[in-house]
């Protein structure tokens, strides 16, 4: 089972440091990252293993606002994106 | 891995463009907790819905959390009580106040099932159940009713249409210091679905099994959006392409949502209904997809084609992406709950005979429209007959929710608040049907009812 984390937002030192941070405190192993910077814009995605996960979804959600305030963060099981953009 | 641009795809559409679940309704068969005491009947209703939806809130919003995608309503449909009250006899209104407080404790936002099925004709419960309607929604608050007067198979129930007329207006009458929302809880359908999970017109029908689990999924928004990147050459036949494959991206998360819910719950997955849902929030108007199809606005000529393509489009999309396809699926069209339908009624370039021609087409009826209070009750019913007539002849769901605006008169505006958001009383046509309507009967089925 995997999830998907998004952030989204101003570009600042150590973002991916503090997400893959916070995955590693939560047993969730990272998979695949991709990063993009346009223009101070970061948009970063992130494909996370959850099978051995300590904490659910929502509260991994949470622990990534707290430890990277003002960006918009998306965690979502990966089901969904699957369901909608593959038959 | 997944493709980046779909990822921020889906995100748009949940985030910018109020891609949502419109609703996870549990229908649950009554049948079971007849008892010729009325009370001990209502205590079973109790029970029975307590005991199959207690978890439905939870699991809802465990899903939500699950997927990133918000799920706007939990909502509960029950068989028809009309049945219910024919085996016990009694005040009706007992088992309302038995459902509003299962709803209330369950803590679902709807409770659909005050219903009655009388196209063909009144069993005793059935009338006992109709007229206690008004009352029953006044002293209630999430009980929602309706009452199916006609069917292609059977005609028209001439009589139950006279009887609605006044029911609707009485249901206004009673909660006129709440914005007459009576009416706005109250549908009179004519082919009613049996497995519907909208609001207010759910019900359980009683050919469904025992408990259900049916998805309601929209995103009027997300269409809407997709259609305003096409390029102004596009001509029809890709407008109608973009639509389908938009459809076919929403109703996957439905089906989604359901199969999880299902089984988490523990009861089959029903069906999805693919309707196009809108709300008076910017950006999730139906009105507005046509308007970015090419009309200047919502209500001028070209409206219903505009409409019916929408509406065949939607459904195509949606059939492959989905297992099982129901209720009413298509574009629902409520004047008060869409921000570019309320637009065009205030500015008059929508009338209510352009509304009655796009039911014609799109998936349910006259639905959230706002008629002066003075209204008779035979004009009233003479608007449920109409639009019966256009559901008997093609087939097709056709629904009457209109709410008489006690005191007020053409022009001024009602507003209910939240999803049923506000609009301006309509006009109507002042002259009188009403011999028509005394005369009651059965408008005999159709031709088409002949297909053996």
């Amino acid at each position: 089972m995997k999830a998907v984390i998004t952030v989204i937002g101003k570009d600042m030192v150590g973002i991916l440091a503090k997400v893959s941070g916070t995955c590693a405190d939560a047993n969730a192993n990272v998979v695949e990252v991709t990063q993009s910077i346009l223009q101070d814009y970061f948009a970063m995605i992130m494909l996370i293993d959850i099978e051995h996960m300590t904490c659910g979804l929502e509260e991994l959600k949470n622990k990534l606002e707290e430890n990277v305030p003002s960006m918009e963060i998306h965690v979502m099981h990966e089901d969904i994106f699957n369901s909608m953009h593959r038959i | 891995m997944i493709n980046m641009n779909d990822i921020m795809e889906t995100i748009t559409m949940i985030q910018e463009e109020n891609l949502d679940i419109r609703t996870i309704t549990m229908g649950i068969s009554l049948l079971d907790c007849c008892d010729s005491d009325i009370d001990r009947s209502c205590q079973k209703v109790y029970d029975k819905i307590y005991r199959c939806a207690k978890d439905l809130v939870k699991t809802g919003e465990e899903i939500e959390k699950k997927y990133g995608i918000p799920i706007v309503n939990k909502r509960i449909s029950v068989t028809p009580i009309a049945m219910l009250a024919g085996a016990s006899g009694g005040d009706p209104v007992k088992y309302a106040k038995a459902l509003d407080k299962a709803a209330k404790e369950i803590g679902v936002n709807f409770i659909g099932g005050y219903s009655a099925l009388v196209q063909k004709g009144f069993s005793p419960g059935d009338k006992a159940l109709i007229e206690s309607i008004p009352r029953a929604l006044e002293e209630t608050d999430f009980v929602c009713s309706s009452v199916n007067v006609g069917s292609t198979k059977t005609g028209i129930n001439m009589d139950a249409v006279k009887l609605m007329g006044g029911v609707v207006k009485e249901a206004a009458a009673r909660t006129k210091d709440r914005q007459c929302i009576g009416a706005a809880k109250l549908v009179v359908f004519c082919n009613a679905p049996e497995d519907n999970p909208f609001m207010a017109g759910a019900f359980h029908g009683p050919g469904e099994p025992d408990c259900v689990i049916n998805v309601g999924v929209s995103g009027p928004g997300v269409v809407r959006s997709a259609l305003s990147k096409m390029p102004a050459e596009a001509d029809l036949t890709e407008i109608a392409d973009k639509i389908k494959k938009t459809a076919f991206k929403i109703t996957r998360v439905g089906q989604l949502v359901g199969s999880e819910a299902s089984q988490r719950l523990g009861v089959p997955f029903g069906i999805i209904d693919l309707s196009l849902a809108p709300t008076p929030a910017v950006g999730d108007s139906v009105a507005h997809i046509l308007e970015e199809i090419g009309l200047e606005q919502c209500g001028t000529h070209g409206t219903t084609a505009a409409l019916a393509m929408l509406n065949d489009a939607v459904k195509k999309g949606g059939v492959m992406a989905s297992s099982n396809v129901g209720g009413l699926s298509g574009a629902f069209i409520p004047v008060s709950e869409d921000a570019g339908m309320i637009h065009a009624a205030r500015d008059g370039v929508l009338s209510i005979e352009k509304l009655e021609a796009m039911t014609a087409v799109c998936s349910v009826g006259l639905d959230m429209i706002i008629i002066p209070g003075e209204t008779p009750e035979e004009t009233i019913s003479a608007i449920i007959a109409d639009e019966a007539a256009i559901g008997m002849v093609n087939s097709k769901t056709t629904a009457v929710r209109v709410i008489p605006a006690v005191g007020l008169a053409e022009g001024q505006e009602l507003d209910f608040g939240g999803l049923l958001g506000n609009g301006p009383v309509m006009k109507l046509n002042t002259k009188s049907p009403a011999k028509m309507i005394n005369r009651g009967g059965r408008i005999p089925a159709p031709l088409q009812s002949l297909k053996n």
